[in-house]
């Protein structure tokens, strides 16, 4: 399998329904390598579902994305070589210890040096002291520092992070956001959902705000995040 | 594909171990039900002809269903399972290792299974320990492969505990069938091998009919 590259992201039209729920509807957007995309809204504005279409874990109902010029239906496992993503839930698994778990998905996503991978992951994220602990007696911060981690074990190019900054501590946070930060300046293609908007301001190069699965206002370069989302907000209903 | 399913395998193994969560309920129920038979059944120290090999049967089915609807509930817990179908690793792969680490976990429950049933019902089980491992282990297969694809498929829904006998039960029958047939002929005071030689090649004709189908549709399944 060659892993393929892509440059750009596109979303047209993008509606996803869960039976006569509509989640999200119509959305579009694109966005470009080497920039962060903040997903913005309240709970249950389909910040979540998006990702989760992105991350190609779930088909739109209806328009498409594309990675590029290859779609997700096309392109399988090459495509998800090349995306990193970080849930709400941490997709680690609490009795394996952290380089463990490292090493268990650096080898599912083809290292060669699992081992090697994971402990460079380890020390990237500050826990080498605790990389022989079971993930099960870290606390939420830490184990959220090694998802991530997780997420970018495979130096991804689409890096997919919903609510990253939850039980994240002042110095975890600081560095998350400069981890980003130097994502973006690699040349990943980075899409942030989260409703944290003061740890969101001034990271983000185009804030798209979602309300009832709806793109309510797509800002470039936003500043002052939390009287703009206010007053969208306030506009939309 | 082999590289995948060995890291699944091995992580389901190292996980099992530090938690013997799914061992130790398997156990319990199987051993729990051949003594229900075995109080039932044996009437002073005589029991009934044949009934060790349905009763070791019942307990490997019953048994293996409680660690079928544990190994994907342990993925759906922390979702890790979404991470699994995220990575760019063959998805009928990420089967394979998960079938492979339940038929583990079944033969060490059918290590101490045999013996108990053996010393509880008199029955000569281990007389022909090949031919009994062959049975075992086809017959395993077969329960689990249907299994296993079965345990992923219902992993969303809210009754899978309920779903899942009732969809495997059926479907299983023939490997049951020839598995209690299989053991019941090496029960036998003159050992017929050739009908038990017969059993076997069913069975090992049922895994591969299964584990086929399952790789076939397991990608499907687990998309969307």
């Amino acid at each position: 399998m060659i892993p393929l590259d892509f440059e750009d992201l596109t979303a047209e039209d993008v509606s996803r329904h869960f039976g006569r729920r509509r989640a999200l509807s119509r959305i579009s957007f694109q966005t470009r390598k080497g920039s962060i995309l903040g997903l913005l809204g309240p709970n249950g504005a389909g910040k979540s579902t998006m990702l989760a279409v992105l991350a190609t874990l779930m088909r739109p109902s209806s328009g498409s994305v594309r990675y590029g010029t290859h779609t997700a239906v096309a392109s399988g496992a090459a495509l998800r070589s090349r995306i990193g993503i970080l849930g709400h839930d941490l997709f680690l698994y609490p009795e394996l210890t952290a380089r463990e778990n490292l090493a268990f998905f650096a080898g599912l996503y083809g290292a060669v040096h699992p081992q090697a991978a994971a402990d460079a992951a380890l020390q990237r994220s500050g826990l080498a002291d605790r990389a022989d602990d079971p993930v099960a007696s870290f606390s939420r911060g830490m184990r959220q520092r090694v998802a991530l981690e997780r997420a970018l074990i495979h130096n991804p190019r689409l890096v997919l992070l919903d609510e990253p900054f939850t039980g994240l501590d002042d110095a975890s946070t600081a560095a998350l956001i400069a981890r980003l930060q130097g994502l973006r300046e690699s040349g990943a293609i980075v899409v942030v959902a989260t409703h944290d908007l003061d740890l969101a301001e001034g990271l983000l190069d185009t804030a798209l705000f979602l309300r009832d699965g709806r793109v309510a206002e797509a800002v470039a370069r936003p500043d002052a995040l939390r009287s703009t989302y206010r007053t969208i907000m306030r506009r939309s209903t | 594909m082999i590289r995948t399913a060995w890291l699944v395998l091995k992580k389901d193994l190292t996980v099992e171990v530090r938690s013997l969560e799914i061992a130790y309920t398997t156990l319990f129920f199987a051993v729990s039900c051949i003594l229900f038979f075995a109080f039932a059944l044996v009437k002073e120290g005589k029991a009934p002809e044949d009934g060790a090999a349905g009763i070791l049967w019942i307990a490997i089915a019953f048994g293996g269903t409680l660690a079928l609807g544990r190994t994907f509930e342990r993925e759906r817990q922390s979702e890790t399972l979404r991470a699994l179908l995220m990575a760019p690793a063959a998805r009928p792969a990420i089967y394979v290792g998960k079938l492979l680490g339940i038929v583990a976990l079944l033969a060490a429950a059918e290590v101490v299974l045999v013996p108990l049933v053996a010393f509880l019902f008199q029955a000569p089980l281990l007389s022909h320990p090949f031919w009994l491992a062959a049975v075992l282990l086809s017959g395993t297969i077969g329960f689990a492969a249907v299994g296993t694809l079965f345990s992923a498929m219902l992993v969303r829904a809210r009754s899978r505990d309920v779903l899942l006998p009732v969809l495997l039960y059926p479907i299983t029958v023939p490997v049951i069938i020839a598995g209690v047939r299989a053991t019941a002929a090496l029960l036998q005071p003159d050992v017929e091998l050739a009908l038990v030689r017969f059993w076997v090649a069913l069975l090992i004709a049922l895994d591969v009919v299964f584990v086929t189908l399952a790789l076939w549709t397991f990608e499907p399944l687990m998309t969307d």
